[in-house]
């Protein structure tokens, strides 16, 4: 591929387009990127394009607590779509989807997905409120006296995420954050590496739930 | 009536016996620093959170004494205020005292200093330093109220692990490791970094601590893992996983012993006697480690 190309490559799959705008790039549809980038915007058999949902750059759906898929780590999205399709992540949206996605269909889009731009927070906002205060202590301290960890301390600075593990926790509406964390603390979601995620949310209290994921919600995002 | 008298006193006692033995134990425990919030206003004040940013962003706050990628808060949890994560609390108040390891009475600074030549794979920061000066204040402002002089106060270093039922094995330990550590450590043992930042401490290679450390020792180790790792998942290891994967990870190459004066030997002799627990010199895949071929430098601040 000459640079010319491969200028134009990155370019549509920057802006989740892929393959549907080049027709000379399905020359290239072996990576999967490639494949990935055109189950995201087209979907594959019956499962629907991710991007009806998800949003045509992965940035999700506030409104109805859609997540934000775009830079998250590939092992992470991979895991949720294996975890979807197993039944062990409670979805009833996902569930069907995902079982009919093969393993390296899910690696595909996992890895395209991936690729995407990372969240970026230049600074957390000010924490005014009682409220805002509790979450983002929590969220940058954490409490040992229960040991709950900072949440940043793995889901990197300001919550941007590490991967390939730990998914970002900004540019997620307050809903889709706060259903998680009670998904956990009621077993609906698998518990984690080393079981430390739901570990850690059985030890945080309900309005502390709502505190950290409407804080977290309030972050801006690039 | 006597009997009655008798009796019931007696169940008082046995019972007001029991409620002091654990109000006993939980006293011990639970010293707690103030918080931050109790950090005074004025220069005092402005030098005790100069030293809580150096030991939270040691390589940012300290970058001509730091040769790693490492921060004092990596070992030290939660700022240097967690039980059994060697808190500062009970570390500023067991100073001055004599270490076997270079043989003299040790002001605090000087133990300090001794954590970026070892820990940090750094240089030490001079005494009355304003580095040294600002980690001295964050731990003196942490130790308010702790007795003095009290070396076996608890929580303080990390709790010894009784010896292994199974001598440690690096086969166990790599799958321990990859199984519990590499998520956020990585397989290589490199640490994770984002947007320039530190997220996870690497464990080993040319970034970690070197050979002269206190954790490279396997027993030092694995009384931290099994405290404090996997992170908030204290005491999840079994004590014989702890040992297993503090030998799998201080039997990989780190920078080399400050000490060192040209022979691997000389210096596992000298410095490193302890085969069982202590991996220097020892040939593992194939390669010596501390041999100059296979080792990083010690101490590359950056000049």
């Amino acid at each position: 591929m000459n640079n010319h190309h491969r200028h134009i490559h990155i370019t549509a799959m920057v802006l989740g387009l892929g393959l549907t705008l080049s027709p000379w790039l399905t020359a290239q549809a072996s990576s999967a990127e490639s494949i990935g980038a055109q189950i995201a915007a087209k979907g594959i058999g019956s499962v629907p394009a991710c991007a009806t949902c998800h949003g045509m750059k992965g940035q999700g759906n506030p409104q109805a607590s859609f997540p934000r898929l775009a830079g998250m780590g590939a092992d992470y999205l991979a895991e949720q779509l294996t975890d979807y399709a197993a039944g062990t992540r409670n979805n009833p949206i996902m569930t069907p989807f995902a079982k009919q996605l093969t393993a390296a269909q899910i690696h595909d889009v996992a890895e395209y997905y991936a690729h995407l731009p990372t969240a970026k927070v230049s600074a957390l906002p000010t924490a005014t409120t009682a409220q805002e205060k509790m979450a983002k202590n929590l969220l940058v301290h954490g409490d040992w006296s229960r040991t709950i960890p900072s949440c940043f301390a793995c889901h990197g600075p300001n919550g941007v995420g590490v991967k390939p593990g730990f998914p970002a926790l900004v540019g997620q509406s307050a809903s889709y954050t706060e259903e998680q964390l009670n998904a956990w603390q009621q077993d609906h979601r698998p518990a984690g590496a080393g079981g430390l995620m739901a570990a850690v949310a059985k030890r945080l209290k309900p309005d502390e739930i709502t505190a950290i994921a409407s804080y977290l919600a309030k972050i801006p995002v690039q | 009536m006597h009997k009655t008298t008798f009796v019931v006193p007696f169940f008082l006692l046995a019972l007001l016996g029991q409620t002091a033995q654990a109000g006993v134990d939980t006293a011990i425990a639970q010293f707690s620093p103030p918080p931050d919030s109790a950090i005074p206003a004025g220069p005092f004040g402005d030098m005790v959170k100069l030293g809580k940013n150096i030991f939270n962003h040691t390589r940012e706050y300290a970058p001509k004494y730091v040769g790693n990628s490492l921060s004092c808060a990596n070992c030290h949890l939660a700022g240097g205020r967690l039980a059994d994560s060697a808190p500062l609390w009970a570390a500023y108040p067991a100073y001055p005292a004599y270490r076997s390891k270079n043989k003299k009475v040790n002001s605090y600074q000087a133990r300090l200093q001794g954590c970026f030549i070892y820990s940090m794979n750094g240089k030490a920061p001079p005494l009355d330093s304003n580095t040294l000066l600002a980690l001295e204040s964050y731990s003196f402002f942490l130790s308010k109220g702790a007795p003095v002089g009290d070396e076996k106060m608890a929580g303080r270093g990390f709790p010894k692990l009784p010896a292994p039922a199974e001598a440690p094995d690096l086969t166990r330990g790599k799958k321990v490791y990859e199984a519990s550590c590499a998520l956020c450590h990585n397989s290589n043992g490199a640490g994770r970094v984002v947007d320039a930042k530190v997220v996870f401490p690497p464990l080993w290679g040319k970034n970690s601590y070197n050979w002269g450390a206190g954790m490279h020792s396997v027993s030092t180790a694995a009384s931290f893992i099994h405290a404090n790792m996997p992170f908030g998942m204290p005491k999840t290891l079994t004590e014989q996983q702890a040992w297993d994967v503090a030998a799998y990870i201080n039997s990989r190459p780190r920078p080399q012993d400050p000490r060192f004066k040209g022979s691997v030997e000389e210096t596992r002799v000298k410095f490193h006697p302890n085969t069982k627990y202590d991996y220097y010199g020892q040939t593992i895949d194939g390669k010596q480690l501390g041999n100059p071929a296979n080792t990083p430098p010690a101490s590359t601040v950056p000049k």
